[in-house]
């Protein structure tokens, strides 16, 4: 600067000023209003209208809950409590809550186990869920879980779930044993290993069947939400795994195995679920043995399995094109074998890359398994639209029904999607 | 230093390159899952060869041509209990197509309304928007389409509430009536046109095939114009973007394209003398105009307003994808902000929308066939429902099901992928 203007320079403030409050009308909540709900003539017009649709929606479900009764047996003792006053009847779901849950065939002594397997679900999957931060452990828990599940849920002897979780540690050590001397050669050795412990298992569940045993419950008595829980979370966990070798067979430049899995997901994106269960309904058992005993919610999760599996095929192709060339190319000159390069550089990168997309698939298969009420079988639709819906007591109640249906799916749902985006900022190594 | 590659193998063929020899590896894998495979199929083939069910039936399409025996309550085409199964599957396969065509329709202007009203500064919208997104992307469809139908069904008055001098009910605007069994119609038909009706049509509307297929022609027509319409405007946008090249000025467009989209289709319509067939209550029930059943009602609502969830969320990631910067530099090109919108960010933004859009499409095509649920007869009711009931014949009818899903589904998608190309980025 040039100090010309030193001298014609009056007067000069030394210190700051402190800044001036806002006017009243840029300040606090009226801002706010202004700049959130009336900032043009068009965003006033849908904010009265955004207003006018909620005070239709509350003026219609707050006298509904607040006024509904929990009392009664039927409809027509709800009614005489109720007096017309608007509320709803939830006395339905107090009467009727073991059926919504587990269907009308479950015994009724036995649903402690359903129960203590449900809430034994909330100690195995947080390992899983949150690895990061639990002991490694504690995946133990997760690995027992499932075989300890089916013990609870269907019962039986201890000794079929036990030798099924054998053959599969027996597998895995016989791979890990062998794997140094080439991948295939280690798989197969697993393969081999596990199919002979289930083999013997089999066997031996059939001699004594007495030992340890839990009463058992047929298949067929499943239902309720239960059933819908059984389904989705086998299904998910099963397909998982096929869609990552669909994935990779797809990717693979092997003619043959490419063309395969190409067809097998194109068949099976492009076919609704539906005809897939009328397959495992009506069609399934003309290709399997006559003399096995498969039955119904068996070859449902055959099919739903291999549905999903296509599904997750495809996401997790996604995410093994969006991974850089360099990364197959550097896995190359490490002078990794395709076996090695894909379980240490290629699939950990693109499965951290679908994450979104699986829970998405998973989250859409678990609401698909309401399907199953097409054929016939009764998870929480098929309970909803069959057997209390056909009550003499309960015809003609749907509202307060179909709100738990939409409760119950609606707190599954939303909290996978929450925690998959919760997972997503979790593993998000790269820094932006 | 220097680095030694392997020299070429001099030698012949050994065995052990089958499992050792990168370039023999392949085939040896590519030889092993063939047989496994050929082993499969062969094992689910012998199971069926031995089934005794199949054993006896055999597997015969001859069934098609039998007489279906039982009524369908949607018939586009003329349709009788003595027609054959294979006509009732084709009524079930329009049934179908004229839902999802609906639903795509309704689904997308939901799913565009919900994703920008998402993206406003309004607060309050916004919300209640992101609420409307997750309350049905998180509700399984099947329980959307049987609360609709339930509403439909118990909450609609009866067509008894509209009768008398004093009704609990009036149809909308006189011409539209909501009710329980469905929503009556106003019935749009021609008087001067191919075949064309006489005034007073009779009321049990049992049209003969010849005046179906001149209705359909009427409607050719009418389409035909429309195209025309398309075409022309589309050529004085051309004509108007070459004159701005040429001389740097955009002659005004709106009120020549204003009026080759409405006269012709007015005049169109004029002359083929349109009338609109208005339902009226007689006795207990309506007669006259179209009803659109509640089942179909419940299906085309609930698939739209839940695939409408998936389509907002997939506009407003599309809009999102248009970095700021974009939406700058046109306007510091001195852009108005509507032609921002349609000359910088829509084009953009539909590259990106367009592709999970088709998905969105044939979910809601494969989606259809949640009709059983609320006995909406399309080709899950029809072939996979009463006629593979009624004929036992479940290997061929699942079957044909499957393959007609898949075809269509195939063909959408190859349609799709081929304008997907033609908007898709030009890379070198």
């Amino acid at each position: 600067m040039s100090d010309t203007h030193a001298e014609s320079v009056a007067f000069v403030r030394e210190s700051v000023i402190p800044p001036a409050p806002p006017p009243a009308k840029e300040a606090g909540a009226i801002r706010w209003m202004r700049e959130n709900l009336f900032a043009t003539w068009f965003n006033a017009i849908l904010t009265l209208v955004a207003l006018y649709l909620i005070w239709v929606l509350l003026s219609g479900v707050v006298p509904w809950i607040v006024n509904g009764t929990w009392q009664g047996s039927s409809l027509a003792e709800c009614r005489e409590i109720l007096q017309g006053n608007g509320g709803g009847c939830f006395a339905v779901l107090r009467e009727r809550w073991p059926q919504l849950l587990f269907g009308f065939q479950y015994p009724d002594y036995l649903r402690w186990r359903p129960v203590l397997a449900f809430f034994l679900l909330f100690v195995a999957v947080p390992p899983a869920l949150f690895v990061m931060f639990l002991p490694r452990w504690t995946l133990i828990v997760t690995a027992i879980y499932p075989f300890l599940a089916y013990w609870l849920i269907w019962g039986g002897t201890i000794l079929t779930p036990l030798f099924a979780a054998l053959g599969v540690v027996a597998g895995y050590l016989a791979f890990s044993f062998t794997e140094r001397r080439g991948f295939v050669l280690g798989l197969a050795a697993g393969v081999v290993t596990a199919l002979a412990v289930w083999w013997i298992g089999g066997l031996l569940a059939g001699e004594f069947s007495r030992f340890l045993r839990l009463e058992a419950v047929v298949s067929r008595a499943m239902g309720g939400f239960m059933l819908n829980l059984v389904l989705g979370i086998v299904c998910v966990s099963l397909s998982l795994p096929i869609g990552i070798l669909l994935a990779l067979g797809r990717q693979s430049s092997l003619p043959v195995v490419k063309g395969f899995c190409v067809v097998f997901i194109e068949f099976v994106r492009g076919v609704p679920l539906i005809t897939l269960l009328f397959v495992a309904n009506v069609v399934l058992a003309f290709f399997l043995p006559p003399d096995a005993n498969f039955d119904l919610i068996l070859r449902v999760i055959i099919m739903i399995t291999l549905f999903a599996s296509a599904y997750i095929a495809e996401v997790i192709r996604g995410g093994l094109a969006a991974l850089p060339k360099g990364q197959y190319e550097a896995a190359d000159s490490l002078g990794l074998d395709y076996a090695q390069a894909m379980r240490l550089i290629i699939l950990p990168q693109a499965l951290k890359i679908s994450i979104p997309g699986i829970v998405n698939v998973a989250v859409g298969l678990f609401k698909d398994t309401t399907l199953v009420s097409v054929i016939s079988m009764f998870d929480l639709v098929g309970m909803i639209r069959g057997p209390i819906l056909a009550s003499t007591a309960w015809a003609g109640i749907y509202w307060e029904l179909w709100a738990a249906a939409c409760l119950m799916f609606f707190v599954v749902c939303y909290g996978i999607s929450q925690y998959s985006q919760w997972l997503e900022r979790q593993l998000q190594t790269d820094h932006r | 230093m220097t680095t030694l590659s392997d020299p070429p193998h001099a030698d012949g063929f050994r065995l052990s390159l089958l499992v050792r020899d990168k370039r023999y590896r392949s085939y040896t894998f590519q030889a092993i899952a063939l047989i496994a495979l050929f082993v499969f199929f062969g094992w689910l083939a012998s199971n069926a060869i031995r089934n005794p069910v199949l054993q006896q039936a055999g597997i015969d399409f001859g069934f098609l041509a039998d007489p279906a025996g039982y009524d369908i309550n949607q018939q586009p085409i003329p349709y009788t209990s003595q027609s054959s199964h294979l006509r009732a599957s084709f009524i079930g396969a329009i049934n179908t197509l004229i839902v999802a065509f609906l639903a795509c329709v309704t689904a997308t202007v939901f799913g565009v309304f919900a994703g920008v009203l998402r993206l406003s500064n309004n607060w309050i919208v916004g919300k209640l928007m992101a609420l409307y997104v997750e309350m049905f992307r998180n509700i399984p469809v099947l329980i959307w389409i049987l609360i609709i139908f339930t509403i439909s069904a118990n909450v609609l008055p009866q067509p008894s509430a509209f009768r008398g001098d004093d009704p609990e009910a009036s149809p909308i605007l006189g011409v539209a009536a909501l009710t329980n069994r469905g929503f009556y119609l106003p019935r749009p038909y021609f008087t001067n046109g191919i075949g064309a009706v006489p005034d007073d049509v009779p009321a049990d509307g049992g049209a003969p095939v010849a005046q179906e297929v001149a209705s359909i022609a009427n409607w050719l027509i009418v389409l035909a114009v429309f195209a025309a319409s398309f075409l022309a405007v589309r050529g004085v946008n051309a004509w108007a973007t070459k004159r701005q090249n040429a001389t740097g000025r955009r002659p005004s467009t709106f009120w020549t394209n204003l009026g080759l989209w409405f006269v012709p289709i007015i005049l169109t319509l004029l002359i083929l003398g349109l009338r609109w067939e208005v339902p009226e209550l007689r006795g207990f029930n309506f007669q006259g105009g179209i009803l659109a059943r509640n089942s179909l009602i419940a299906l085309w609502f609930a698939l739209s307003i839940y695939t409408g969830a998936f389509i907002a969320e997939n506009v407003r990631a599309g809009i999102l994808a248009i970095s700021r910067g974009q939406t700058e530099a046109a306007a510091a090109l001195g852009l108005r902000p509507g032609r921002v919108m349609s000359l910088v960010v829509l084009p953009q933004a539909l590259r990106i929308i367009i592709p999970p859009l088709i998905s969105q499409y044939l979910n809601i095509t494969k989606n259809t066939s949640l009709a059983i649920a609320v006995g909406y007869m399309d080709l899950t009711g029809t072939l996979g429902g009463i006629t593979l009931n009624q004929t036992g014949r479940a290997l061929e009818c699942v079957l044909l099901l499957m393959a007609f899903y898949l075809v269509f589904s195939l063909v959408i998608s190859a349609v799709m992928n081929a304008y997907n190309a033609s908007v898709a980025l030009k890379e070198r």
